[in-house]
């Protein structure tokens, strides 16, 4: 099964990334990213850019609006994802308690719609 | 008695009586989910009334009596007629007929509940949880966060485990003798694993004041005293009571990961460790060694070093290699790692950790933070710092991740 982990992170942790005294959050993150991969799950991921740094676009009629900052203005937002294939939703959330954002934050685990996600019959 | 002391004190009788009476309708129904349902109310009202009121003393059969009048109104209204709610019924008769008379009144079946719960045909994930829930009486939304999934998930899990208890007719007797130990080590394992994920719940947010390692050994002692003569529950009763003991110790005063020979051993809860010590003697005084009082045995030499006597390194490296004997893990091997470093030095030990194949302990958090440990000690630090950050990765507690990133820095 194919699962996106999706780090949810409170505006604080966005912060830390450049401070220079975060350096044992950043390792953290860091050390995490690598154990994904070292245990040949990872079907890709990425960090992004704090939520500020992001813009939102909606077509309503024939205008479009454009904003600054994320879609949801929620205090937890979205800092990067990993997509992981692993045998079933516990080994998934096995693999959320470790990101460092789990105590912080959270982590959703969603399934990715594959063709075999969509044939397989639900329990 | 203080508020939260009868409190406790009244929940545990009302939890005892439940688990007695569900185990009882259950043994005669084989239906566990209808046999909650004839019992829930009465046994939320008893966790309502009795932290008050007192506890009954028949506490059986209040909940009998209570439970009875909600069945016999809902009897006459809707023509219940499904098998739970009759034996109910007449179990109450049955009691109310003995009342007056000394001595239970309702047998105790809880240990054929046990065995159902724990019988090889469950999914191996739902027995800890299906025994906490039965023989204890807990909702699944107070457990899940400590087995990692959701509530719903997890009560999922619990009706589809009733349900199959029901369908594929699983026994409510005793295992025949042939079967006793593999039986019995899955009833353990069980109890073992619903301790195991209250005790990796230390920094959780379960601000409870009974975590679910509490449940655990609840269940150990019904176990022990409903089979006096096995020496493995005594053992495993040991060994939850021995971790328990120390788990004040866990943290510093500013929340800080400290290492079990890090421990100030005044920390340790010492009633905890003399009951530990206890069960563990009464144990091998059965003289059948198995694999609990082997663990049990090596936490209580982990201990000596209050009495300032130190088990010598060696004797922890046979006792894990005799755990290893009789009941093969990663887990132990990795100990058995460490023990060799220890009485050894790292390089031993860390051949004993490249013996184990790379596959099995590839997300082994332990592993990593053992070799890491070891790679450290031997002065190979840029491989050392390699296996800390790996650790870290598999770490899912901050505490323990800030531990591993400060002994990395020293390097």
């Amino acid at each position: 099964m194919q699962y996106m982990l999706m780090f949810y992170q409170p505006a604080a942790e966005f912060e830390q990334r450049d401070d220079a005294s975060s350096q044992a959050y950043r390792a953290s993150w860091i050390a995490y990213a690598d154990a994904v991969r070292a245990a040949g799950i990872s079907l890709g991921g990425h960090g992004l850019f704090p939520p500020m740094t992001g813009t939102t676009l909606r077509v309503r009629g024939d205008k479009r609006q454009v904003q600054d900052g994320p879609f949801a203005d929620t205090k937890e937002q979205l800092g990067g994802y990993f997509v992981v294939d692993v045998p079933d939703l516990d080994a998934a959330l096995e693999w959320a308690a470790r990101a460092p954002c789990a105590a912080s934050g959270g982590v959703e685990v969603r399934p990715v719609f594959t063709a075999t996600a969509i044939a397989a019959p639900t329990p | 008695m203080n508020a939260p002391a009868a409190h406790q004190a009244a929940e545990r009788a009302a939890r005892e009586s439940y688990g007695r009476l569900l185990a009882i309708l259950s043994a005669r129904t084989h239906d566990i989910a209808a046999s909650e349902d004839a019992l829930a109310e009465a046994f939320a009202r008893a966790l309502e009334r009795w932290p008050a009121d007192g506890i009954p003393a028949q506490p059986d059969a209040w909940l009998l009596s209570v439970a009875r009048h909600r069945k016999l109104d809902a009897w006459r209204h809707s023509r219940v007629q499904d098998d739970a709610t009759q034996t109910l019924l007449l179990l109450a008769g049955e009691v109310d007929n003995a009342a007056g008379t000394e001595g239970a009144a309702v047998p105790d079946e809880r240990l054929r509940l046990m065995f159902v719960c724990a019988h090889p045909a469950i999914d191996a994930a739902a027995r800890a949880p299906l025994m906490l829930q039965t023989v204890l009486g807990l909702d699944a939304a107070r457990m899940a966060g400590a087995f990692l999934t959701a509530p719903s998930t997890l009560g999922q899990r619990l009706v589809r485990a009733k349900a199959r208890i029901r369908a594929a007719g699983i026994p409510f007797e005793y295992p025949q003798a042939r079967e006793l130990p593999q039986r019995l080590q899955d009833v353990l394992d069980g109890i073992y694993a619903a301790y195991g994920t209250g005790w990796d719940d230390v920094d959780g947010a379960d601000a409870l004041p009974r975590g679910l390692t509490a449940e655990a050994i609840d269940l150990g002692r019904i176990l022990c005293s409903l089979m006096p003569n096995e020496p493995e529950p005594l053992g495993l009763l040991a060994l939850m009571l021995f971790c328990e003991s120390r788990a004040a110790a866990r943290r510093s005063e500013t929340g800080a990961y400290v290492p079990l020979d890090q421990q100030d051993p005044l920390r340790w809860n010492p009633d905890l460790l003399a009951e530990a010590e206890r069960c563990l003697r009464r144990a091998s005084e059965m003289k059948a060694l198995g694999p609990y009082q082997l663990e049990a045995a090596i936490q209580s030499a982990h201990c000596e070093r209050r009495v300032g006597a130190p088990v010598p390194p060696e004797v922890l490296v046979s006792l894990y290699e005799g755990l290893l004997a009789l009941r093969p893990s990663i887990g132990a091997q990795v100990s058995l790692a460490c023990a060799l470093a220890n009485a050894r030095g790292p390089d031993i030990g860390l051949r004993a950790l490249e013996a184990i194949p790379a596959a099995e302990v590839a997300s082994y958090q332990p592993f990593w933070a053992a070799r890491a440990h070891l790679l450290a000690a031997g002065g190979a630090r840029a491989a050392a710092r390699q296996a800390y950050d790996r650790a870290i990765g598999l770490s899912s507690n901050a505490a323990v991740r800030a531990y591993l990133n400060a002994m990395s820095e020293r390097l």
